[in-house]
């Protein structure tokens, strides 16, 4: 039987940067906020102090940092027709647990989506007409304009002292920049990382071949930088050891960076890690949420009641919550009705490995940051006319590079053993003077009608609860991208001297095992109409006006970028308007 | 809906401190939770005897290593390195066990693109595989494994990756890749983990190991970066035992 803990004006599930950052608002707005944690507390000092925290083995390989799956995971499928399997161990993407969230390994690229991500249906078709569009495609505007995101696009970035080099200033390009972007109403706030050999080459080459390359906005910061919270963070160090792993040296920027200083030191402000929330309570009506439930540490169940509730978990976790709490219609692929589950989808990443002579050039590859790199945006979004190639959509691409780490990075030139001497002299000729960028084309993935979650009828979590079950597959549309991108970003590599290269090219069918990025997006999506979207496009759920649901869930589609910038500016967006408008008059902001 | 007013938000937050201590698991609350010795990491003793091996496994594992990453005059191969140490630290450990991944039944035999869904441990892998093969190289070859020429433990590796070998209850290519996998994770990890002994790895390939801040390396490209690796766990300079 569940005890009843104190009310408060706000429960916000989940501590990630989203959570952070809502806390942080409505504390400010002067709400009693309490967040409930399903991980540990995580900080540099106690988690991964700078004398220990450069193991590969420990966080890379045995994902120290991360949601154990015998804590819960989700079954997999491509197809409709088939039957789902548990995830078994982590492969094509990694949920974070603990305070701070994927904050705390991620590499720290900080992008921005292009304008025309915001209005991608209406954009396309206009420019291509809608039967350009695969029938089944089912990509929508956001709801939300980039002109309006802009200031919280800004405001993330002054709080993590994101560096960069501006491409476009109210509308000026600028030398250096992407000349793509979106206007900026300012410049970063500390200026691009210098750059390594490698990464340096590579843009050296793109813009010989015609392109405009630009240093990748780095959340790793290149000098020391207090934010407009007062939190300091010091210059990065290049270690190499930064997506997967927590930062010793409080240069990448993650909520215990720059924000929970200052949050858990308010009043008003209250945390429990270790805690899950297994549902979303409401009332009668159904319309209305009371709370949460959540288990403790030792399995006891509570319930902490609440005015409003702020999902702010990991994309599929929100999403469950919301099914488990019968909270919104849950999608039917069949019928093509409901919401809950709908638009799911991940990236369409490849990788080009290059050789070049070990007698010329000396890379250094364990020089480098999280968010390290020179990048073009020419093949991004509709950055380029599509009506030749026959697909939508496209992704950055760069030397980004992020580390040296010998188990995951001692590539050898295709033909090479697996094992034995040839194999050995290999990894030792190479090492030093070859490139594998990881996630070196950078794909969006563009939503479908049979790509989506529900829950699964057989697997169950530690409390006996349904799995989540994904169904994705890549379609035809996302190949021929992918096809087209990794092509153009091979040739960059043999324009910098490379005397091999080997293009990784994405293939279907989608697979659990090989790892993309973390980017999962979709499942209660933003947008204009109840019929097609779970949220408005203040975050704020359709059916329950007093949930607001945070984070890339609410990406009606993935953009060929990184989301964490993206949903942070939906964070801050989100936030504005529960303290301006929904507390002044709480109801729904949207009428329909 | 019943409006929600100000003043019954901020009534709430007189109620913060009942809850202190209730629930079970960590408040947050004040300042941020630190200690003066944070967690340990429990890295596994790289001395004393096997921990999950019996002595003629060790011995077999050692020779396997010593073929799959064979020493040459620069770098010792994968037996000396210690790779046998740390595959018997990690079978003994969480990682032997599968502690933390999920293993729920039903286990089904999937697609490729659904990932590996066996109800077989590391450890369990490792102890039936080693039987097996022992007892195939007995019966086909007339020796102990370790008794084989390097060439012949070469040519039963290679049929084991290629699928040929059939080997009494465990698929032999399972086996060869887990074994693979592992050696080459001990040759390249700290050498905390019992591996990649005095840092030969790292020695050979150039890697600096947890060195840590590269900021004056940054600007100075294409060089030869001078100075060698340093493990989690210091340099042998420091203690003057180089």
């Amino acid at each position: 039987m569940a005890r009843t803990l104190p009310a408060r004006d706000v429960v916000i599930v989940g501590l990630g940067w989203t959570g952070s950052i809502l806390a942080n608002e409505l504390t400010d707005a002067g709400l009693s906020v309490t967040a409930i944690e399903r991980g540990p507390w995580r900080d540099a000092p106690t988690e991964f102090p700078p004398n220990a925290a450069q193991d590969e083995l420990r966080y890379r390989i045995r994902h120290e940092l991360f949601l154990q799956p015998a804590q819960t995971t989700f079954t997999f499928r491509n197809k409709m027709s088939q039957t789902a399997l548990p995830i078994r161990t982590w492969g094509a993407f990694m949920p974070p647990n603990g305070v701070g969230g994927g904050g705390v390994h991620w590499n720290a690229e900080t992008w921005r989506f292009l304008p025309s991500d915001f209005v991608l249906r209406t954009h396309l078709t206009q420019r291509y007409g809608a039967r350009f569009l695969p029938p089944d495609m089912t990509i929508q505007d956001w709801g939300v304009s980039y002109e309006e995101l802009e200031p919280y696009y800004d405001r993330f970035e002054y709080l993590c002292g994101t560096s960069g080099t501006a491409g476009n200033l109210r509308g000026q390009i600028q030398p250096g920049g992407n000349p793509f972007e979106g206007p900026r109403s300012r410049p970063y706030p500390t200026p691009a990382q210098e750059q390594p050999f490698s990464h340096t080459l590579f843009g050296e080459a793109a813009r010989n071949l015609g392109y405009k390359p630009f240093p990748q906005p780095s959340g790793n910061l290149s000098q020391a930088y207090t934010n407009p919270l007062g939190v300091r963070m010091g210059p990065c160090t290049y270690c190499g050891f930064c997506e997967w792993f927590g930062c010793a040296n409080y240069s990448k920027a993650s909520p215990q960076t720059t924000i929970l200083p200052v949050l858990v030191r308010k009043a008003n402000f209250s945390a429990r890690d270790q805690c899950e929330v297994t549902r979303i309570n409401t009332d009668a009506s159904g319309q209305r949420a009371t709370g949460v439930s959540f288990v403790d540490s030792s399995g006891a169940e509570w319930e902490q009641p609440a005015q409003l509730v702020i999902l702010a978990a990991y994309t599929i976790f929100n999403v469950q919550l919301l099914m488990l709490s019968g909270i919104g219609r849950r999608y039917d692929p069949v019928s093509n009705s409901g919401v809950i589950g709908r638009n799911f989808t991940h990236q369409t990443i490849s990788d080009v490995l290059s050789f070049f002579d070990p007698a010329k050039f000396i890379f250094n590859p364990f020089i480098a940051s999280g968010a390290i790199g020179m990048c073009i945006d020419e093949f991004n979004g509709d950055n380029f006319d599509h009506g030749p190639y026959g697909f939508v959509g496209g992704g950055y691409m760069g030397q980004v590079q992020t580390n040296g780490r010998p188990i995951e990075t001692t590539p050898v030139p295709p033909g090479t053993p697996s094992w034995g001497a040839q194999w050995k002299q290999a990894v030792r000729e190479n090492y030093l003077s070859a490139l594998q960028p990881g996630t070196g084309v950078h794909g969006s993935m563009y939503s479908y009608r049979d790509v989506y979650l529900d829950l699964d009828p057989t697997y169950k979590d530690r409390f006996g609860r349904p799995l989540v079950r994904i169904t994705m597959d890549f379609h035809d549309n996302e190949i021929k991208q992918n096809h087209f991108l990794t092509d153009k970003f091979a040739e960059i590599f043999v324009a910098m001297g490379a005397r091999q290269v080997e293009k990784q090219y994405r293939k279907a069918p989608y697979s659990i095992t090989d790892y993309q990025t973390t980017h999962l997006c979709g499942g209660a999506i933003m947008g204009t109409d109840p019929h097609t979207s779970a949220l408005n496009r203040y975050l704020q759920s359709w059916d329950v006006p007093n949930l607001f649901v945070m984070g890339a869930s609410a990406f009606p589609q993935n953009a060929g970028y990184n989301p964490t910038g993206t949903l942070a500016a939906l964070a801050y967006w989100s936030a504005d308007a529960i303290r301006n408008r929904y507390l002044k008059n709480p109801g729904p902001l949207v009428h329909v | 809906m019943p409006p929600l007013r100000r003043r019954d938000l901020l009534a709430g937050t007189a109620l913060v401190l009942l809850e202190a201590g209730v629930a079970r698991g960590d408040i947050l609350q004040g300042e941020l939770p630190w200690e003066p010795a944070p967690e340990h990491p429990s890295y596994p003793p790289t001395t004393g005897g096997w921990r999950f091996f019996t002595a003629p496994q060790a011995a077999m594992v050692e020779a396997i290593a010593e073929r799959l990453i064979p020493p040459d005059p620069a770098t010792p191969g994968g037996g000396e390195a210690g790779c046998a140490v740390y595959i018997d630290r990690q079978l003994a450990g969480p990682y032997g066990s599968n502690t933390g991944l999920y293993d729920r039944p039903p286990f089904v035999k999937g697609t490729p693109s659904q990932g590996e869904q066996s109800a077989i441990t590391p450890a369990q892998l490792y102890r039936a595989g080693l039987a097996a093969l022992a007892s195939w190289c007995q019966q086909q070859r007339g020796h102990a494994w370790v008794q084989l020429s390097a060439a012949q433990q070469d040519e039963v590796l290679r049929g084991l990756e290629a699928g040929q070998i059939q080997l009494q209850g465990v698929n032999g290519e399972t086996l060869f890749q887990a074994v693979l996998k592992d050696v080459k994770e001990g040759f390249f990890a700290d050498p905390i983990y019992g591996g990649n002994r005095d840092m030969c790895a790292w020695k050979m390939i150039g890697f600096p190991g947890a060195r840590y801040n590269y900021r004056d390396w940054v600007g100075r490209h294409n060089q030869r970066y001078p100075y060698p690796p340093v493990s989690i766990a210091g340099s042998p300079d420091w203690s003057g035992a180089a």
